[in-house]
């Protein structure tokens, strides 16, 4: 047993560290949370990509090129027989373009003799022009013979070649702009009269087969008049129908059938409701086709579960004590709901509408199937008349093969984001103001 | 009378007896020697109001569907009795030529021409153009249904206004100190209250009885098991009227392509949305989390508009330019393929499922990560052997949840993922899907009666369905799962 006597006590070697796998697990952890810095990376870089492309490809829209000539209202071209006075079509009839065309021809210098160069001329100015030389002879009679400055709308063409769209290594042959144009958009722009102006066109005009002339004026006047009917609709039902759940229902299998319908409307696909619109609304009970009214009825019903549910959240967030209190002083049940609960729910229901009003806004599916996919060149007066929406009117853009739609298309979409952001940031604030922490 | 100017009058008369109530409880109650009022004065007003306005507007709407059912009888038995017109188009045509003579100057409106071809230019000055099987014996109907319409409107207008003055006086002389009006009020208000609920139902009765109807329409001429089981779609739009062109309408390639691409979707979605989630709940610090979770949101809040025209225009070309670099030649990925509408389907789907697996997650009670970590394990252990397996049903119910959103999603699939319906296992190739056929069946033109048309409603009512199995079974699986812990 004792054994110890060879010198000092022999100082055991320590044993090797067990291995626990230590640092393999640490790696995992790393990369473990680099997976998920890696998935937020993914999404956060690919909206960035989106926007960005989108207004890459769609800020140039805002501005439009135009042209800005001395035209001379030639009563000859005009009226040649001098008969206006007993024929008002005349004035409505009368070649514009060959005035317009004239008033080019004299900027660059062109001798009207030589047909060659002159047919080369075509495709400079839009075929609005006409329209523009019309409008402003129907409203001042009297500027004919007189010389005027007037601004035109270039063609798509040169609009695109000016704001350097177009490929000019392209060969000739296969490009829609050619050679000779744009020496001549250059001559013009050396002494200012073509220029890019802030397009207000794109705010006011509608459907159009040239590009320069169309714009989401129309469209925004039927998304408006949705969003109408959509406020109204769905924000009395919403609210009705929230109060009845929160505050009167009794707990039964009626009560309960709603809320699990209200659950499963909220879930159902959009386009689904574009089907009952169009199989109600249009076929049983014959309202027109691409009316507002029926694509303002179609998304309040598609809107109606998510302001249920936001206002029901609302409701339901209001302490029990102001209940109490109001029914304690002999308030009936209905002036307790309608005197203190809803006030002080208000702005939780606002938020929620504003919120369903942005997605209604931006839904195009159910549209298409009520007819909302159609050539709308005009204001809509009522809401029955034919109208169109924002995205639809960008999903119709998104079909045309011409490289100057795609450009409206993406400053639409700027719109269209524009309109949500400006709800979203709407309903942010108004949370923020008027949000009560009990 | 057009109608909404009586429906102006009647709420007009609603407003009158609403003051005159309220101001004559008012001063009932304030007379001398009145007992206690069991009312306040607006309430007496609001049950005025509403006996004038609400038996007025039923009569109104009520008058509005009948004589206009009548007219439509008569009219199709005027032209029954002529010899040669056609039933079907003929009450559409004098109706429109009917519309037409009311924008008419006064002495021509009742009296017009009695030719087609003097009515015409006419009719054209005020913007109105006709279609060309208008008739000259149709003039005389439309007039005589302009003049029975006008006689009629006017009889229900003083009928209903005469309701509303008769409603309004009643209500006025019920007004008393001791009338329970507030009672009468607060109830016509429960029972508005609980018809705006019940409108949920009716909503979703509407919408399986709309694609109900047109299905069965639809079934009648084309057989249930072609449907289901056939694997050929080719619709063959018939030119309108032509008929007899059979199509064939096979569910099969369309819902292996809807399943294909939001399978696609959920590849993408899932695995993002779940770590993101994961580390927005376990390690982002309070400030990282404010400003990346809403910049997540936002893609939650970008219409899909905006990403079918980002896959079509951008990334689709994009993806087949590198293919065709890759490739040294030919691009083997088709700009609208399978992969390009998954791919940004699934990216709009990240912030679905980070929201829904990001309660979950936050749900697993704090005590089962503080026992884990205290045995040693590291953050990520805990989540992978603890959380996750505690969270596991209802993340299966939130991915379940997201694909029933990527099924029934229309407009980047529209954009992004073709027409041609056909089966390929090639991700890189165009498949198509249930909701870009229901679009592509009703743009256009529609004819009711045509198989066309009424397969759009087949397609609809199967994805209303398997979105409905599919939410129902998410919803009972996260709630089930959630009550787990509570």
């Amino acid at each position: 047993m004792t054994d110890i006597t060879a010198g000092a006590i022999p100082v055991a070697a320590r044993p090797p560290r067990r291995d626990i796998g230590i640092k393999k697990r640490y790696a995992a952890e790393a990369r473990f949370k680099a997976y998920g810095v890696a998935a937020i990376l993914f999404g956060l870089a690919f909206l960035a990509i989106m926007l960005g492309s989108v207004v890459t490809k769609g800020y140039t829209a805002f501005w439009q090129t135009n042209i800005t000539l001395p035209v001379t209202f030639d009563a000859q071209v005009i009226d040649p027989q001098n008969k206006r006075d007993e024929d008002p079509m005349i004035l409505i009839k009368a070649n514009y373009d060959k005035l317009a065309q004239a008033a080019l021809l004299a900027k660059l210098g062109i001798d009207p003799a030589e047909k060659a160069v002159v047919a080369k001329t075509k495709g400079i100015l839009s075929d609005s022009a006409r329209i523009v030389l019309r409008d402003r002879v129907t409203a001042d009679p009297s500027i004919i013979g007189q010389t005027v400055e007037v601004s035109m709308l270039a063609s798509a063409n040169i609009d695109s070649a000016f704001k350097g769209q177009i490929d000019l290594s392209v060969p000739e042959a296969r490009r829609k702009v050619k050679d000779q144009q744009v020496e001549w958009m250059k001559q013009l722009a050396s002494d200012g009269s073509l220029a890019e102006k802030f397009n207000t066109g794109l705010f006011t005009y509608g459907a159009s087969s040239r590009p320069e002339t169309s714009g989401v004026g129309v469209a925004i006047v039927g998304s408006l008049m949705m969003m109408a009917i959509v406020l109204v609709l769905a924000l009395l039902i919403g609210v009705a129908a929230s109060i009845y759940l929160e505050e009167f229902a009794a707990r039964g299998r009626l009560t309960d059938l709603i809320e699990v319908n209200i659950n499963n409307l909220a879930a159902v696909p959009s386009i689904v409701f574009g089907l009952l619109g169009l199989s109600v609304f249009i076929n049983f009970l014959g309202m027109p086709r691409s009316a507002a009214l029926v694509g303002g009825v179609t998304l309040s019903l598609m809107t109606l579960p998510t302001i249920i549910i936001a206002t029901r959240a609302a409701i339901a967030a209001v302490p029990p004590s102001i209940r109490d209190a109001a029914l304690g002083l002999g308030a009936s049940k209905t002036q307790m709901v309608f005197h203190h609960v809803l006030p002080l729910a208000m702005p939780g229901i606002l938020t929620g509408t504003i919120i369903g009003l942005a997605r209604a806004l931006g839904e195009t599916a159910p549209l298409l199937l009520i007819g909302m996919v159609a050539f709308v060149a005009d204001y809509p007066a009522t809401p029955l008349d034919p109208a169109t929406a924002l995205p639809v009117q960008i999903y119709m853009w998104a079909n045309e093969a011409e490289r100057a739609f795609v450009e409206r298309m993406s400053g639409a979409i700027i719109i269209l984001l524009a309109f949500l952001m400006v709800m979203n940031i709407t309903a942010i604030v108004l949370r923020r103001k008027f949000e009560r922490r009990w | 009378m057009p109608a909404y100017v009586t429906l102006v009058l009647v709420l007009l008369i609603g407003l009158a007896s609403f003051m005159l109530g309220r101001f004559r409880a008012r001063a009932q109650a304030f007379s001398q020697g009145a007992p206690k009022a069991h009312s306040r004065p607006p309430y007496h007003g609001w049950w005025a109001a509403l006996l004038a306005i609400l038996p007025a507007l039923a009569l109104l709407l009520a008058w509005q569907i009948g004589s206009g059912a009548y007219l439509r009888d008569q009219v199709a038995g005027q032209l029954a009795a002529v010899s040669g017109a056609d039933v079907n188009t003929g009450p559409t045509l004098v109706n429109s030529l009917a519309n037409g003579l009311l924008l008419l100057d006064p002495p021509q409106d009742a009296n017009p021409p009695v030719t087609m071809e003097a009515l015409a230019p006419l009719l054209a000055a005020k913007g109105v153009t006709l279609a060309s099987g208008t008739q000259d014996f149709m003039i005389q109907i439309a007039v005589e249904a302009n003049a029975a319409r006008a006689l009629l409107s006017w009889i229900g207008a003083s009928a209903a206004l005469g309701l509303a003055i008769i409603g309004g006086v009643y209500g006025l002389s019920q007004i008393a100190v001791r009338a329970r009006a507030r009672h009468k009020v607060e109830r016509f208000v429960l029972a508005s209250l609980f018809t705006a609920s019940s409108l949920a139902i009716l909503t979703t009765v509407g919408i399986v009885l709309s694609l109900l109807f047109q299905t069965i329409t639809f079934f009648g001429q084309v057989s249930p098991a072609s449907f289901f089981f056939g694997t050929v779609w080719d619709p063959r739009f018939a030119a309108a009227g032509s008929g007899g062109s059979e199509g064939q309408f096979g569910l099969i390639p369309l819902l292996a392509g809807t399943l294909y691409i939001a399978f696609v979707a959920l590849l993408v979605a899932a695995p993002v949305g779940l770590m993101s989630a994961i580390y927005m709940a376990e390690y982002a610090s309070r400030p990282v989390r404010s400003v990346v979770k809403p910049a997540l949101e936002l893609l939650a809040g970008i219409p899909t508009i905006v990403y079918g025209i980002f896959a079509l225009v951008t990334l689709g070309p994009w993806l087949r330019d590198i293919s065709a670099a890759l490739a040294g030649g030919a691009a083997f990925i088709q700009a609208q393929s399978i992969l390009t509408a998954g791919l940004v389907m699934g990216v709009m789907l990240i912030p679905v499922v980070s929201s829904l697996s990001d309660d979950i997650i936050t749900a697993v009670p704090q005590a089962m990560r503080d026992g884990s970590l205290g045995l040693g394990a590291t953050r990520s252990e805990t989540i992978k052997k603890v959380i996750l397996p505690a969270a596991l049903p209802g993340i299966a119910g939130a991915i379940l949840l997201t694909a029933s959103r990527a099924i029934g999603e229309t407009m980047i699939v529209v954009l992004a993922a073709g027409v041609a319906a056909k089966l390929t296992a090639n991700p890189f190739e165009a498949m198509t899907t249930i909701t870009v056929k229901i679009v592509n069946q009703l743009t256009g033109d529609l004819e009711f009666n045509s198989p066309q048309t009424l397969v759009a409603f087949a397609l609809g009512l199967t994805l209303f369905f398997v979105t409905l199995a599919m939410n129902i079974g998410a919803l009972a699986i996260v709630r089930k799962y959630r009550e787990q812990y509570e």
